[in-house]
């Protein structure tokens, strides 16, 4: 897969938003731009046009749900990215000058080939497939979300990791004069994140390039981050420019920062609470005002994919 | 009244908009507001002390009954928007989780002190009155705590608050010293 950028792109190239509407079912397109329920807006306005750097040739996947996406807007404008800040509003401002380019990649640790490689050529042997995943956060609200991105799986196994790497570790960049949001210590920088290998090579695991058929926006973590759909959404590391293959259980940001509060698998369960919120619903943005919270799923939903992972582990006490 | 307004604008998109999740966006800024209204009542006595202006006491009772209102409306937008007024969710959060308990605690202590603000209960419950008044420092503090416990990381905000409650109450603690 190539993902250039807008500017490579001659004008009568770009798909238009109503023909990448149209190769995906009508009925479900039309939901996705009835985000508004009073006027739906013109197809075309569910990307802004300054955003289409274009990913050619998405597979679909049979993982994907058939509930109703998110608005484009939604999903780029309510972000938990502490790199830009805080607010939930904050990375859609603070990232707007980000610039994903030159971007490299390191993969170290035990495996067969390490190195690193510019995110072009990394991610160029592979497929990019469109995932449909719903998004439970920590917090208690979920998104539906139409990720375009490469199999973990693939990737990891390309690397041919040896029997000592039980772990991959993720690292986000850190460099504050291109993140805002890290000159202030509201985690340990960088953002770090980890999954076991076996979790790392489960078919629903990917990194994630595009949103929309398009190329990631910076505040949903440009121009590679980590989505792991039956797990609470911080483990979706973003901006990753590192992969490790390790030995040890990796130390994760925000188990650092409260290990009572977020554990290492965070799963999605609704039996175990947070200790301050209830993780039992949640609230489905865009939903509406008046709308109420919704039964949070056990994976959420992904059980049948995943569950065996876990038949060994005590879930109450590995939150 | 100004908050009320532009969150009412925002919510049918006159002024702005209440974002992806506007429940959240609502409970946010009618808590904020309703801590800040808490502050600024406490902020009365020292500035007619400090100043000598007895006229600002006329303020107090309007203030102190704003921020009744904006931690009414903060409750009242969990309970109907965000909880859908199902009970079990409600009580389980009233009794499980330490900071709802604090923040309902607070409430429950403004609404006993709008009801009896009138200056009529004030004459009949005499002494009881300033008892039960004084109840407005627990408010500031169980505020905060309920503001600081809820934060999921970054507590600049909530610090923000408890630097101002700290110089409200210490304030106090001074000059009661002093009259000793």
């Amino acid at each position: 897969m190539l993902i250039r950028k807008p500017t490579d792109i001659r004008p009568s190239e770009i798909t238009s938003e109503s023909n990448y509407l149209n190769r995906r079912d009508f009925i479900r397109a039309g939901t996705v731009a009835a985000g508004s329920i009073l006027a739906p807006p013109a197809l075309g306005a569910v990307v802004p046009e300054q955003v289409r750097g274009g990913i050619p040739g998405i597979i679909k996947s049979e993982f994907s749900t058939d509930e109703t996406a998110n608005s484009y807007e939604d999903i780029s404008t309510y972000n938990n990215y502490y790199e830009f800040g805080t607010g939930k509003s904050d990375p859609a401002v603070y990232s707007r000058d980000f610039e994903p380019r030159p971007w490299t990649i390191t993969v170290d640790g035990h495996a067969e080939k390490t190195g690193t490689f510019d995110f072009d050529e990394f991610i160029k042997p592979f497929d990019a497939e469109e995932r449909i995943y719903r998004m439970r956060c920590v917090e208690a609200w979920s998104m539906v979300i139409p990720w375009a991105g490469i199999s973990l799986a693939e990737i990891v196994k390309s690397f041919n990791p040896t029997s000592k790497a039980k772990y991959v570790a993720f690292e986000t960049l850190n460099d504050s004069d291109r993140m805002p949001g890290q000159r202030r210590r509201s985690l340990a920088w960088p953002y770090r994140e980890g999954l076991t290998i076996e979790e790392a090579t489960n078919p629903l695991a990917i990194l994630a390039v595009g949103l929309y058929g398009e190329a990631l926006p910076n505040q949903n973590g440009a121009p590679i981050r980590l989505v792991v759909p039956w797990k609470y959404g911080f483990k979706g590391i973003k901006g990753i420019v590192r992969i490790s293959f390790v030995e040890d259980m990796p130390p994760t940001s925000w188990n650092m920062s409260q290990p009572r509060e977020y554990g290492f698998y965070a799963n999605v369960n609704p039996e175990v609470s947070h200790p301050r919120w209830s993780q039992g619903r949640e609230r489905r943005i865009g939903a509406g005002l008046f709308s109420s919270k919704i039964p949070t799923q056990m994976y959420n939903g992904y059980g049948e994919q995943v569950a065996h992972l876990y038949k060994d582990l005590n879930l109450r006490r590995n939150f | 009244m100004l908050p009320l307004g532009f969150a009412l604008g925002d919510l049918l998109g006159y002024t702005g908009s209440l974002g992806a999740n506007p429940v959240e966006e609502l409970q946010d800024r009618f808590g904020n507001w309703g801590l800040r209204f808490v502050m600024i009542t406490l902020t009365v006595t020292p500035l007619r002390k400090i100043t000598g202006k007895v006229w600002l006491l006329r303020f107090r009772r309007m203030l102190g009954l704003f921020a009744f209102f904006y931690i009414l409306l903060h409750f009242l937008n969990w309970f109907i928007l965000d909880q859908g007024m199902l009970w079990s969710a409600i009580v389980e959060d009233l009794v499980e989780r330490p900071f709802i308990t604090l923040g309902f605690t607070g409430l429950v202590l403004l609404t006993a002190m709008a009801l009896t603000s009138t200056t009529g209960m004030r004459r009949r419950m005499g002494k009881r009155w300033d008892k039960l008044h004084y109840s407005v420092y627990v408010v500031g503090i169980l505020g905060v705590w309920h503001y600081w416990w809820q934060v999921k990381s970054d507590i600049t905000e909530p610090l923000i608050y408890a630097a101002v409650l700290a110089v409200l109450l210490g304030y106090r603690l001074l000059t009661r010293r002093r009259t000793r």
